[in-house]
């Protein structure tokens, strides 16, 4: 059986948090030292509870005596209200195009989750069981599962890395404010083509996967942590440190790939359940899986060697 | 170096845009049945696993079906805007 642990562990670590100078009003209700709260589900905690409307007796007295004017009390009263309606239906024109609860689960990380996936983008050669774990159907949050894709991670090294090309231009002496924003539609475009790519190749071999949209972002923004490595990397030992990254960050992305892909890849179910004729499809798979981690190197390339003279 | 290679995102709509129109144009009668690639021959067998050419000929149908009318549409946008702001 599986056994779900952290079921209350909240998504943030508990921070020491000094609570506000006495005298002030208490607009916000500091749920910091409150037990955390149980969610069932285990997807998605929130690190604590902003603007609480029962803020306690002591602080609605307070807050009253704040407002003390009617009329700026149903001013306030009306402008919270037309703010509900708006993000009510900011969330609806949302979901229509993807579906939130699919992004909180790739959000939903921890700090030993993330430590240990750095580790094995860096360095996967003793990691031995590379499967999906599953609980029920559902795939397992990346919290329970280290295996699991996460957007926490590429999002992170994607702004990190534009920053550090920021700053390796500015050591440069080449830096000006649209090369930066060039830089980073630059980033997003290749990962947007790598992604389309990878989705038209998969459509056209109808390969069954679960992999999603979402998933194939993932995988694709992990080369961020090879190129802010390489960067780094480049920047400190010079020239030769950067091939010497480069080529370190290349194998071990490329064997972090071909093992996470080869699981949901190439042992997917096809509709060809007789096995006749389908000598060419693993050939192809096996292809796709290939290109897609030799294709990793040289997008790292191409987007660091202008950053490093 | 780099700065010529440089994409921005309006690049990127204006490729795909372009991809779009040039599937578009492909006729049905006049040149997709010619080499092979019309509608009334891609039916497979039931248990069969489409092959790539039935999943790319399915994919230019439906993108051609699709796409029709909002090309029409931002393709207007495209030419008054171009016409406004070279």
């Amino acid at each position: 059986t599986m056994d779900l642990p952290h079921h209350g562990y909240r998504a943030t670590k508990p921070r020491a948090r000094a609570g506000p100078p006495a005298g002030d009003p208490l607009l916000f209700d500091d749920t910091s030292s409150s037990t955390p709260a149980m969610n069932t589900q285990g997807y998605y905690t929130p690190g604590y509870n902003m603007g609480a409307p029962a803020g306690g007796p002591q602080g609605g007295a307070q807050v009253n005596n704040l407002f003390a004017d009617p009329m700026a009390n149903a001013a306030m009263m009306y402008g919270s209200s037309l703010a509900n309606q708006g993000k009510d239906m900011v969330n609806k024109e949302i979901s229509r195009f993807m579906s939130v609860n699919k992004l909180k689960y790739f959000f939903a990380v921890d700090t030993k989750y993330v430590m240990k996936k750095l580790m094995l983008l860096m360095f996967p050669y003793t990691h031995q069981d590379w499967e999906v774990r599953y609980h029920r159907d559902t795939p397992l949050t990346p919290r329970q599962d280290v295996n699991a894709p996460d957007l926490y991670i590429p999002t992170m090294a994607f702004i990190t890395y534009i920053l550090l090309a920021g700053m390796a231009l500015g050591i440069q002496k080449r830096f000006s404010p649209e090369v930066l924003g060039l830089c980073a539609s630059t980033a997003l475009v290749w990962v947007i083509i790598e992604v389309l790519v990878m989705l038209l190749s998969l459509y056209l071999l109808t390969v069954h996967t679960d992999l999603s949209t979402f998933d194939l972002i993932a995988y694709s923004g992990y080369k961020y942590v090879g190129m802010i490595f390489t960067v780094l990397c480049g920047l400190l030992f010079g020239s030769d440190g950067y091939f010497v990254a480069l080529a370190w960050s290349s194998c071990a992305l490329m064997f972090f790939i071909v093992r996470s892909l080869k699981m949901k890849i190439l042992s997917s179910l096809s509709s060809d359940s007789m096995g006749a004729g389908a000598s060419a499809k693993p050939r192809l798979r096996l292809y796709i899986t290939v290109a897609t981690a030799a294709f990793q190197p040289i997008i790292i390339y191409w987007l660091t060697s202008h950053l490093v003279r | 170096r780099s700065e010529k290679m440089a994409f921005t995102l309006y690049s990127l709509i204006q490729a795909a845009i372009l991809c779009v129109n040039a599937v578009a144009v492909l006729h049905e009668e006049r040149f997709l049945s010619k080499i092979g690639w019309g509608v009334d021959q891609s039916v497979g067998g039931f248990g069969d696993e489409p092959g790539i050419k039935v999943q790319l000929m399915n994919l230019v149908r439906s993108v051609r079906t699709v796409m029709r009318v909002p090309l029409i549409a931002v393709n207007s946008v495209c030419i008054v805007l171009l016409l406004l702001f070279g």
